[in-house]
């Protein structure tokens, strides 16, 4: 099936201007993914504006200088700069007046500041149903699964294109027959004490993301919503081992009212999860010998909320951290920290906080080529090693608290 | 030895020594966009240069900003000489499409199945802009 534009959408594509570009974009992308039609989608969120070199800059500006905007809604994931002057970013001074640069051209486009990574929890949620382009792995796992939009996974220049031109190709899971499940992760088997302790949503969607692949997979056997902070957590660590675009939680998400709604018609894959896998993908998590070495503690992949904000300092408790901690997170949550007064808490505490940005996309820890950095985030156990050089502790976030207060690994009890 | 591909995104012809991947790669963090290195310490070709090269893909993964590392080196003088990939890659080609509306040459990427990749190890292959692949 060959892509059929509309008379509108050709007119745009014959132009010369910024559109003219855009349109070009989604139709070549459309033929190359043999998607019979472009269709209307409501909002995006842009992942492009995060400096990789300047050819990208070049491009945005390409788009600015041709007059295009974004003609939906669109919020910004993270830039290479904390533009609120939270963190000290460690750019050389070219690429970092590029990567300002680009997010300056991204808001030429007209596209909202946002820079979080959780726009989810930004104020951005498509509703139920409505066709939207998203890109960043976790955001779109998150628009697919807990909100019920529908996107694909849109890569850098593909993402800002669909925005200009409010257009997608109609392929993958905008079509209602794709987001259906063809494997079963059954995880009923599990102690629930594992299931409600919070080590337990990263350490199963990374497993989760390993066996699915790029399937569309059904969580089932959780008794109760486990909110949306630990489902953001899942997604994110889901994302990140695996091409995961969309999953489904019987009795949690939106298309899994019960398990025979949202499988597959044809054969369907079934794993168990017990005990053993759990304990073998936790260990997956850690890259680092546990010992006495603790050089940083990272949180906050995606962007903290207010209520993580405030579990942090619930479990600081007054105290003070002696190694390095960065917790990072978006600037409408710093908003909300200064607003009720627990922004200075925070610093007292000593914890640096990072906004616009985060840890593992530009350099802002120390350089430390035998590093050892804590972390309860799936995502930043995944990326950590291979983007900073530090090897990587997973733990509990009340163990990556008192672990930062002490100076020193310290493990509470792992259920597991 | 010859063979007639489909062309994916047209380019510019390019002539070079084959680079056969022997495992998929993930253009973002397993290419340095600065050089055209392989830098996936993981992956069989490891080290290797894909610049100036007629480089055959049996399969990508990874990230989605694989587009925004084939851009980056197109337009700082890496590129390869020419793109073969066994299946059209929407996230990967969209960096050369990216960088045809910049203005920027590029080259031609093809389609060829993965099985027929490895015969070309070890050539000097030509892979002309009608996607006729030729090896000498």
């Amino acid at each position: 099936m060959s892509l059929m534009l509309t008379a509108e959408e050709q007119a745009v594509a014959s132009g010369t201007d910024g559109a003219a570009v855009a349109m070009r974009l989604v139709a070549e992308s459309a033929r190359l993914l043999g998607a019979p039609r472009l269709l209307p989608i409501a909002s995006a969120h842009i992942d492009g504006a995060l400096y990789h070199g300047d050819s990208g800059t070049l491009f945005a500006e390409r788009l600015v200088n041709g007059g295009a905007k974004a003609s939906v809604r669109a919020t910004l994931n993270v830039g290479a700069l904390d533009l609120t002057g939270s963190c000290r970013v460690r750019l050389a001074d070219h690429p970092r007046e590029m990567a300002r640069r680009m997010m300056r051209a991204y808001r030429a486009l007209g596209c909202e500041p946002s820079w979080t990574c959780a726009p989810y929890q930004a104020g951005h949620r498509p509703t139920f149903g409505t066709d939207v382009a998203w890109g960043e792995s976790n955001a779109v796992v998150f628009c697919n699964s807990v909100l019920g939009a529908r996107t694909n996974r849109y890569g850098d220049f593909l993402d800002i294109a669909c925005a200009v031109t409010g257009r997608a190709p109609d392929t993958g899971l905008h079509r209602p027959e794709n987001r259906r499940a063809t494997l079963v992760f059954d995880v009923s088997a599990l102690p629930r004490r594992f299931l409600e302790s919070d080590v337990a949503w990263p350490i199963l969607g990374s497993l989760y993301g390993r066996t699915v692949g790029d399937a569309v997979g059904v969580v089932m056997g959780i008794a109760a919503h486990p909110g949306e902070d630990a489902l953001k957590a899942f997604g994110a660590a889901a994302a990140s081992s695996g091409a995961v675009g969309l999953f489904h939680i019987v009795g949690v998400t939106p298309e899994a009212p019960n398990l025979s709604s949202v499988l597959a018609d044809g054969p369907v894959e079934s794993v168990t999860v017990d005990t053993a896998l759990i304990r073998s993908a936790q260990a997956a998590l850690s890259t680092a010998q546990a010992g006495d070495q603790l050089d940083a503690v990272a949180i906050g992949s995606p962007h903290l909320s207010l209520d993580e904000c405030r579990s942090l300092l619930r479990l600081l408790d007054g105290r003070k951290v002696r190694v390095p901690f960065y917790a990072c997170t978006g600037r409408h949550v710093v908003a909300e920290l200064e607003r009720l007064g627990l922004h200075q808490d925070l610093q007292s505490a000593g914890i640096t906080l990072v906004v616009d940005t985060c840890v593992v996309v530009t350099p802002i820890m120390d350089t430390l080529p035998s590093g050892v950095l804590m972390t309860n985030s799936g995502k930043f156990a995944h990326y950590a090693p291979g983007n900073t050089g530090y090897s990587v502790l997973y733990a509990a976030l009340a163990d990556c608290i008192e672990s930062a207060v002490v100076g020193r690994p310290v493990y509470g009890s792992l259920p597991a | 030895m010859s063979s007639q591909a489909k062309v994916l995104v047209p380019g510019q012809a390019g002539c070079g020594p084959a680079l056969v991947f022997e495992a998929p790669i993930s253009f973002w963090g397993g290419i340095d966009p600065a050089t055209g290195r392989v830098s996936d310490v993981r992956h069989p070709q490891c080290g290797e240069c894909i610049s100036g090269k007629v480089i055959f893909l049996p399969g990508t993964i990874g990230s989605s900003s694989a587009s925004a590392v084939l851009l980056e080196l197109v337009h700082a003088g890496h590129a390869p000489a020419a793109v073969v990939l066994d299946a059209p890659d929407a996230i990967l080609l969209l960096g050369l499409l990216v960088a045809r509306e910049m203005g920027w040459p590029t080259p031609v990427a093809v389609q060829m199945a993965a099985a027929e990749q490895p015969a070309f190890a070890s050539r000097i292959v030509t892979v002309a802009a009608d996607g006729r692949i030729s090896a000498r």
